[in-house]
C-alpha cells in the first residue's frame, strides 16, 4: 500500500498532525463523564452479547422459584400473601391437570374445532415432557431480583432482556444507517434525477409519522424479532438519509474529490473510499442516537405486543405484564427493568453528547 | 405567497401518490390474502371467492390500486371489517377524544415547558440550571411506560385522587374528571426533552450582540428577555410546534390506550389488532395528509414571525 507508506512517512515529518479519529478519542478520554458512559455502554453490550451467545440469562424460561418471590433484599416490603405451603401447590397443580383437558370447555366437537389437532398434539408433548423430567421439587425461597408470576427469575429474564433489546436496537439502526448512507450518497453524489426520486421516496417515508408507519408495518407481517428489525430500519433510515445527502452535497465539490476524479477514480470509488471516510464521525454519532430511540420504540412496541414474539422476552414483554403484577403488589420485575433500561439509556445519551463533543468539534 | 402555497399543495400531490403506493403494496402485496381473516373459521371455497370478488380482489393489481385510489380521492374507505360500521363514521367518533386529551395537554406542556426553558436559560451555568438539567436528563432515560403504568397504580389506584380509567359522553365530565391524569402523565413524559430542546434556543439567542446592545441602551433584564430574546427564540419553538401537531393525536396512543379513552390511537391499536387494513389505511392517509398541510402552515407561520425567511 503506497497511499499507507507516504501517510506514514508525512506523519513521522511532523507528528503533531493525527487524524480526527486519534483527536476524537485523546478529546474523549479527558471526558471524565464520557468515558464513564462509554464503560457502561460497553458492560451492557457485553452482557448482551453472554446472552446472545447462551453464556447468561438463557435458563430464564425456568421455573426455578415460588411465584412472585420478592428481591432477596426487599422481603420485608414486598406483600405478604406470597407463602404457599406445599398443600397449595398440590391444590393448584391438580386444579392445573383437571383445566388442562381444554378440548371439553370449547363446546365444540373434535372435528369443528380447528384446534383440536394441535391441542392434542400440544398436550402429549406437556405429558411427554412431564413424565422425563420429574416435577422439579425444590423452588428456591429467595431470589436476588425476586420472580415473577410463573416463578422465574427475575434477574435471568432481565439479562435476556437486554440482550433482545440491544440485538434490535443495534442491529436495526445498523440497517437502517445501511440504507440511509446509501440512499444518501447515491442521492447527495448524483444530484438531479436521483436525487429528485430519492427525495420523492424520502418525502413519502416522512409524511407518516413514525409509530404508524411502524404499526402499519408490524400489521402485515409477523411478529418475531427479525421482523422487529426489519420494521424498525425500513421505518428509521429518514435521518440518516438526509444528514449524508447534505453531506455528499457539501463534499462532492471539494477539491480532494477533484483531485481524486482527475487521477481517474470511478463513481464509485469517490463515493466510498474518498467521501465516505471523511464523514463516517457524523454516522457513529447519528448510530448512537438512533440506537437509544429504537430501543425506546421496541419496548413500547412489545408493549403493546406487535414486538417480538410470545416465545422471547425483552424489556417492553416485561413491562407488558408489570400492570397486572403492580395490582397485587409485585414491583420488582418492573424496577429491575426500569433500572437496567434507564441505566443503558442514560449512559448512552451522555456517550452520543461526548461522541458529539469529541468527533465534531464545530457544533457546540 | 399565494404562487408558493398553490406549488406547494402542487408538489403534495405526489408524495400522496407515493403514500398511497407504500400502502398498497403493504396491505396488498406483503399482506397476503385478507379473505381468510374475513371469512373466519368456517370457511367454504364459495364464501372465500364471494368475499374476494367484494373486496376486489379478484381484479389485476392495476385495477385494485384504482379501487383504492378511487377510496383515497373521495375519502370513502369502505367499511371496517371487524365492526361492519362505515370508516369515515369511527374515524369521526374518535377524533372528538383524542382532540379533547390532547389539545389542553400540547397547550399546558408549552406553556409551562417555554416559562421554565426561559428560566433556566437566564440563569444558565447555575446551581438551578444544572439540577433541572439534569432532573431532565433522568427523566427522559425512563420509558414513557414506566411513567403510566406507576402513576396509574400510585395516583390512581392507591391514592384515588383520579378515576382509574374511563370515559363519558359529556365534555365538562370528561374534562374534570377522566382527563387530568392522562394530561398530568403525558406532562412528565413530555417536558424532560421541551425544557431541553426550548433552553438550548433561548440560550443561542442570549449570544447574539443585539442583546449586548440591548444591556448597553439600559434596558431592563425583564425587556430584554420577554421582548427581545423570547421574540427570537420562539421562532423554532412555533416552528417544531407546528412539525408535533399531526403526531399530537398519534403521540398520546399510549395514554389512549392505558386510560380507556375511545380516541384515535386506541383506534389504530385496535385495527393493528384486529387487521382491520381499511381502518388502517384511512387513518394512514388522513395522517399523512395533515402532516403535509401542517408542514406547509409551519413554513407559512415561519415566514409571518421572521419576515427574514425567504420562500422559495
Amino acid at each position: 500500500m503506497t497511499k499507507q507508506t507516504t501517510l506514514l512517512a508525512a506523519d513521522a515529518a511532523c507528528p503533531a498532525s493525527r487524524s480526527l479519529w486519534q483527536l476524537g478519542w485523546q478529546r474523549l478520554r479527558r471526558d471524565r463523564l464520557g468515558l464513564a458512559a462509554l464503560w457502561v455502554v460497553a458492560a451492557f453490550v457485553l452482557l448482551a452479547l453472554a446472552g446472545w451467545l447462551g453464556l447468561a440469562g438463557s435458563h430464564w424460561r425456568d421455573e426455578v422459584a415460588k411465584p412472585n418471590t420478592p428481591p432477596a433484599l426487599f422481603k420485608h416490603y414486598a406483600p405478604a400473601t406470597v407463602e404457599l405451603t406445599a398443600a397449595d401447590i398440590d391444590a393448584a397443580q391438580q386444579h392445573h391437570t383437571s383445566a388442562a383437558d381444554a378440548s371439553a370447555a370449547t363446546g365444540m366437537s373434535a372435528e369443528d374445532d380447528p384446534l383440536a389437532a394441535d391441542m392434542a398434539a400440544a398436550q402429549a408433548t406437556a405429558a411427554q415432557s412431564a413424565a422425563a423430567s420429574p416435577a422439579v421439587a425444590t423452588h428456591a425461597d429467595s431470589l436476588v431480583c425476586g420472580s415473577d408470576s410463573r416463578g422465574r427469575d427475575v434477574l435471568q429474564k432481565v439479562i435476556q432482556g437486554t440482550a433482545t433489546s440491544l440485538l434490535v436496537g443495534l442491529s436495526g439502526a445498523l440497517l437502517a444507517m445501511l440504507i440511509g448512507t446509501l440512499l444518501g450518497a447515491l442521492s447527495g453524489y448524483f444530484g438531479r434525477r436521483v436525487d429528485d426520486l430519492l427525495m420523492w421516496f424520502y418525502s413519502v417515508f416522512t409524511s407518516v409519522p413514525d409509530m404508524l408507519l411502524l404499526l402499519a408495518f408490524s400489521a402485515v407481517m409477523s411478529r418475531g424479532i427479525d421482523t422487529v428489525i426489519m420494521v424498525m430500519a425500513l421505518t428509521s433510515w429518514t435521518g440518516t438519509y438526509r444528514l449524508m445527502r447534505a453531506e455528499f452535497m457539501k463534499h462532492k465539490g471539494r477539491e480532494y474529490v477533484q483531485a481524486a476524479d482527475a487521477i481517474g477514480a470511478s463513481h464509485r470509488s469517490r463515493m466510498f473510499r474518498h467521501i465516505l471516510p471523511n464523514v463516517t464521525h457524523l454516522l457513529l454519532v447519528q448510530f448512537s442516537i438512533l440506537t437509544v430511540a429504537l430501543i425506546k420504540y421496541e419496548a413500547i412496541l412489545s408493549f403493546l405486543g406487535f414486538g417480538v414474539g410470545v416465545t422471547q422476552t425483552s424489556w417492553g414483554a416485561m413491562l407488558a405484564e408489570a400492570p397486572a403484577e403492580l395490582l397485587q403488589g409485585y414491583w420488582w420485575q418492573m424496577a429491575a427493568v426500569t433500572l437496567f433500561m434507564s441505566l443503558l439509556v442514560t449512559a448512552f445519551s451522555m456517550l452520543t453528547d461526548s461522541l458529539r463533543d469529541a468527533l465534531d468539534p464545530k457544533v457546540k | 405567497m399565494f404562487a408558493y402555497i398553490l406549488r406547494r399543495l402542487w408538489q403534495m400531490v405526489p408524495t400522496l401518490f407515493g403514500v398511497m403506493l407504500l400502502l398498497f403494496i403493504l396491505f396488498h402485496w406483503v399482506g397476503g390474502d385478507p379473505s381468510y381473516i374475513l371469512a373466519g373459521k368456517s370457511f367454504s371455497a364459495e364464501t372465500l371467492a364471494n368475499i374476494r370478488h367484494q373486496l376486489g380482489l379478484d381484479q389485476s393489481l392495476p385495477a385494485q390500486f384504482l379501487i383504492f385510489a378511487r377510496q383515497v380521492l373521495t375519502l370513502d374507505f369502505g367499511i371496517s371489517w371487524s365492526t361492519q360500521q362505515p370508516v369515515a363514521e369511527i374515524l369521526a367518533s374518535r377524533i372528538g377524544p383524542s382532540l379533547t386529551l390532547a389539545l389542553p395537554m400540547l397547550l399546558v406542556s408549552l406553556l409551562l415547558s417555554v416559562i421554565i426553558a426561559a428560566i433556566v436559560a437566564y440563569v444558565r451555568g447555575s446551581l438551578t440550571d444544572r439540577i433541572v438539567t439534569l432532573i431532565c436528563t433522568l427523566a427522559m432515560s425512563v420509558s414513557a411506560l414506566v411513567y403510566i403504568i406507576a402513576g396509574q397504580y400510585w395516583l390512581a389506584h392507591k391514592l384515588g385522587w383520579f378515576p382509574i380509567l374511563g370515559w363519558s359522553d359529556s365534555l365538562a365530565t370528561n374534562l374534570w374528571r377522566y382527563i387530568p391524569l392522562p394530561l398530568l402523565l403525558g406532562l412528565v413524559v413530555s417536558l424532560a426533552p421541551d425544557i431541553r430542546f426550548y433552553r438550548s434556543c433561548f440560550i443561542e439567542e442570549m449570544g447574539h450582540d443585539y442583546v449586548r446592545t440591548a444591556r448597553a441602551k439600559g434596558l431592563s433584564e425583564r425587556a430584554i428577555m420577554l421582548k427581545h430574546v423570547m421574540r427570537n427564540a420562539l421562532i423554532p419553538v412555533v416552528t417544531s410546534l407546528m412539525m408535533s401537531l399531526p403526531y399530537l393525536f398519534l403521540g398520546a396512543l399510549l395514554l389512549e390506550r392505558f386510560f380507556g379513552i375511545p380516541g384515535m390511537g386506541n383506534e389504530v391499536l385496535n385495527a393493528v389488532d384486529r387487521s382491520d387494513f381499511p381502518v388502517i389505511k384511512a387513518i394512514t392517509i388522513y395522517v399523512a395528509l395533515a402532516t403535509m398541510l401542517f408542514n406547509l402552515l409551519a413554513d407559512i407561520v415561519y415566514k409571518l414571525i421572521d419576515p427574514r425567511v425567504q420562500l422559495k
